[in-house]
């Protein structure tokens, strides 16, 4: 990575020296019509320089901002590279968004140009527009069902690089002239944070803080051009944007655009990618998916399946705590890999990874011993928007079941005086966008407070416990962590979503989603009939399916853990409606919004800790298009203590 | 959306009758090319008789049927389908063993020209044909976004996604008139919502020229640029859906007379 020298200190320059060293080197792929198409570094270069010809031609000026809306397509992530090159910042926003939370991050990041997937992207930005006048323009990739429509500013892509081509034959030297004029320190990026609390707040990353951190974790992992990466997690979200472009453009690997957001297992699978990143709720979907692969397969074969998997498990436990492992179990487990392990590896599409990471939330330990004792070097990784991604990660060799791993070469930790756990590295962001009182709250001195209560061990590695403000004790003082107790919950293929209540009260109860898929299938074997999400939830044999769950919780939290065995769960629900980012309850990014849950909710809460076994309840739904309606229903409540 | 120019369909004075009963009555009815056409009325007043006319599968005894300025009243379904007529039925009719994919293929079997023995050892133009075949199946698995479930098989995805993939195979056919039984029957709002905006698609984007049976009068109102109002084998109706929504007979046939 030297020998490209310190020139090379934006993404367009970046870009433009892989078209001439990698030229033929495929850069992007995309299923698109059934057929993975490829397009080289050569490729990735020339369409950009064309994108961004054509908005120059539009009187696109340096520093304007271009918002980016859509799913992972090649033509979306040259825009964002169309917009650095001529000095500007690209906004990637995430495309499930509401007309209000895009009105919000548009204004906000006060952009002036818009590139969007699709029809269903472009209606909603011309909503937008009406309350944004700044911005100007709309550029379109999909040109379906776009015929019927007039509205000035409105262009398709093929439309804006025609525009290109003739700006640039009178002005031949005007896209490398500015490719040049760009620094390390120029903002690359605004990611707006969906935040558990608040509006969105946008972190403004350098190039520096990107290319950097992308080149340490490059280096430590040894990725190179003949990786193969899937990007499928929101364009919006900073993990993407490191891996599917900043390690990619830095590495010089091929990503892989899905068909479609329905498609993404199938087109793992097709692909075999060999580094890949996704957050618990990724893991946990392939998880269920193999849990009911087995639960139908005929009875010799799930009992192998249970066999190898329960002792390839036991062995990967030892393993990751430093025990010795047993030598039957090791002289099995080349059979296990041969008829259960590698098949189940090659299904899932996971057969050749070399690196894996789950981030965004803590993985529960469980899920992630599962996809260790597959074979797959699944490890932690610990990291914030603010920090250009990456904080910590587990070395190979070196992964522990409780810790995030090591400090990423270049990254100092330290542990606040309560708990907090503190931060320093290149990647460190240069402040949130407009919004300098957030970023004093943030950085002080260069330090990223993180929010997240933990500490490092005597080996070095960071240990994260919970979030520092949502760590609780029980009315009698009795230590109790949310997040530990719902990742183990979830672990539980008919478990979707657990939220537990506790903090200030005499026991905990837990609010539960049952996983549609999982639960209706096991309900279809068994003969029960259901109508809808809510029917099916408050059957009274799902209702004995998931305490079993929760009994399995308990148990396992009694044998396992000394500070939190006080904390058993008491009583449970489910709740009729599962919860959804439409409706505010979780973040687009899947996190728990707990405050919010509480307050809609209340009244379910109340009747945890009341003595009823059933309360009617009333819940809004917000539909895709802000429309809202009601769903009424009668929950049962259950008293796992009682029985 | 009316961007054709003059009527793909004419249906002029046609009766038919089932034993004793007149399911049809001197019903006559034009649709322009390029207009999406509902066809509405109380159960039992002739919707799918009529639709089945149209299609070739009833032949009226009396009255005809122009379409596309030809007389073609006493044609047979697979020659109208020939013609460049498909449909959707109202209980879905799949393949249910086969995958999404193989249903919409048989949707270009009219388009299939081969002999058996190049078919079988998938050689020469044989090959070089299904892969046309396939490109443009792609497009509309595409365009209707079912690439999830192509390799799926049909009888086991839930009943809005089937019909989904029965206006697909109907679509493969390259239609210039699509019949559409009750596209949007038993599907939840959500579904609905998706159906209607893929049959306006088709229309915009393909300029098929539509025809649908439908009991959502919400839907009805919104999608189409000409209603045809049956009740009892008579038409007693027949104009925009505002005129249509104001008129008495209309009116009365779907909420009764008072008989004071």
């Amino acid at each position: 990575m030297n020998s490209v020298g310190l020139a090379l200190d934006t993404f367009p320059k970046l870009v433009r020296a892989n078209a001439e060293r990698l030229a033929r080197h495929v850069a992007i792929r995309e299923k698109d019509l059934g057929i993975w198409q490829s397009y080289s570094w050569r490729d990735y270069f020339e369409r950009s320089r064309r994108i961004a010809l054509g908005l120059a031609s539009l009187g696109f000026a340096r520093g304007d901002k271009t918002a980016v809306v859509g799913d992972n397509r090649p033509e979306l992530y040259w825009a964002v590279l169309a917009t650095q090159a001529l000095g500007g910042v690209p906004v990637p926003l995430y495309q499930d968004s509401s007309e209000k939370e895009l009105t919000y991050v548009v204004d906000h990041a006060e952009a002036r140009f818009a590139v969007a997937e699709d029809q269903e992207q472009v209606d909603k930005l011309l909503h937008v527009r009406t309350q944004c006048p700044r911005l100007e323009l709309i550029v379109y990739d999909d040109a379906r069902g776009m015929r019927a429509y007039s509205e000035p500013g409105l262009l398709s892509l093929a439309e804006l690089e025609e525009r290109g081509e003739k700006f640039a034959l009178g002005q031949p030297t005007y896209l490398d002239d500015e490719v040049a004029r760009g620094r390390g320190e120029d903002t690359a990026v605004i990611c707006y944070t969906s935040g558990t609390t608040g509006t969105p707040k946008g972190a403004m990353l350098s190039y520096r803080n990107l290319i950097e951190m992308a080149r340490i974790a490059t280096e430590r992992e040894g990725l190179g051009p003949d990786d193969e990466a899937l990007a499928y997690l929101p364009m919006a979200w900073v993990g993407d944007h490191m891996l599917s472009y900043a390690q990619a453009i830095v590495a010089g690997f091929a990503i892989n655009c899905p068909e479609s957001a329905a498609t993404v297992l199938s087109d793992l699978k097709e692909i075999g990618p060999t580094y890949f990143f996704a957050p618990p709720r990724i893991w946990e979907n392939l998880l269920t998916n193999v849990m009911i692969r087995i639960e139908d397969a005929a009875w010799p074969k799930r009992r192998l399946t249970h066999v190898f998997l329960r002792l390839a498990q036991d062995l990967e436990r030892r393993r990751l705590n430093g025990q010795p492992v047993p030598r039957l179990p090791r002289l099995l487990a080349p059979l296990g890999e041969l008829l259960v392990y590698g098949p189940l590896r090659d299904n899932l599409g996971l057969r050749r990874i070399r690196i894996a990471y789950t981030a965004g939330e803590a993985l529960g330990p469980d899920i992630f011993v599962f996809f260790r004792a597959l074979g797959i070097n699944v490890k932690q990784l610990y990291g914030m928007t603010e920090a250009s991604v990456f904080v910590a990660v587990q070395k190979d060799g070196d992964v522990r079941l409780d810790t995030v791993g090591t400090p990423m070469p270049g990254v100092e930790i330290k542990i606040s005086g309560d708990g907090e756990v503190l931060f320093r590295s290149p990647g460190v962001f240069q402040g949130y966008f407009k919004n300098p009182e957030a970023t004093r709250q943030t950085v002080e001195d260069g330090w990223i407070h993180s929010g997240d209560a933990g500490f490092l061990d005597h080996a070095g590695h960071l240990k994260i416990i919970d979030r520092a403000k949502d760590l609780g004790r029980l009315a009698d003082g009795t230590m109790f962590a949310p997040k530990y107790l719902e990742n183990k919950l979830k672990f539980s293929p008919y478990v979707k979503e657990a939220v537990t209540l506790g903090p200030g009260r005499p026991y905990v109860t837990v609010l539960i989603n049952i996983d549609l898929g999982a639960v209706g299938n096991w309900a279809e074997r068994r003969g029960i009939a259901y109508t809808s999400y809510t029917d099916l939830s408050q059957k009274p044999e799902v209702y004995e399916l998931i305490e079993q769950e929760v009994v399995r919780v308990n148990r396992s939290l009694a044998e396992e853990d000394e500070v939190l065995r006080g904390a058993q769960i008491r009583k449970f629900l489910i709740l009729h409606k599962e919860l959804d980012p439409d409706d505010e309850e979780i973040t687009r990014t899947r996190k728990v919004r707990r405050g919010y849950i509480a307050q809609k909710y209340a009244t379910l809460i109340e009747a945890l800790y009341g003595d009823r076994d059933r309360v009617a309840m009333e819940a809004q739904v917000t539909y895709e298009d802000g429309r809202t309606g009601t769903i009424r229903a009668e929950v049962a409540i259950r008293d796992v203590a009682a029985r | 959306m009316t961007t054709g120019t003059g009527s793909l369909l004419e249906v002029d004075g046609i009766s038919v009758r089932f034993g004793a009963l007149l399911a049809l009555n001197r019903v006559s009815l034009t649709i322009p090319r390029g207009e999406i056409a509902a066809i509405i009325g109380p159960n039992g007043a002739g919707k799918t008789t009529l639709l089945n006319c149209i299609s070739g599968f009833y032949h009226p005894y009396e009255g005809t049927i122009r379409f596309a300025g030809r007389d073609r009243t006493h044609l047979r379904p697979p020659e109208v389908a020939t013609l460049g007529i498909a449909r959707t039925f109202q209980n879905v009719a799949l393949f249910r063993g086969m995958s999404v994919l193989d249903n919409i293929m048989t949707g270009r079997v009219l388009k299939m020209r081969g002999s058996f023995l190049l078919d079988a050892l998938w050689w020469g133009p044989a090959r070089r044909q299904e892969l046309e075949h396939r490109a443009f199946v792609e497009r509309i698995i595409d365009f209707l976004e079912i690439q999830a479930i192509r390799k799926t098989s049909a009888g086991r995805l839930p009943y809005g996604l089937q019909k989904r993939v029965e206006l697909a195979r109907a679509l493969a056919a390259e239609p210039q008139l699509l019949l559409l039984d009750e596209p949007m029957a038993g599907m939840n709002v959500e579904e609905k919502e998706d159906m209607c905006r893929f049959i306006l698609d088709v229309n915009s984007e393909f300029g098929t020229t539509i025809a649908l049976i439908e009991h959502d009068m919400g839907v009805v109102m919104d999608i189409s640029d000409h209603v045809v109002v049956l009740d009892y084998g008579h038409k007693i109706a027949d104009g925009t859906p505002e005129q249509v929504r104001k008129d008495e007979a209309v009116l009365n046939a779907y909420l009764g007379v008072a008989h004071d």
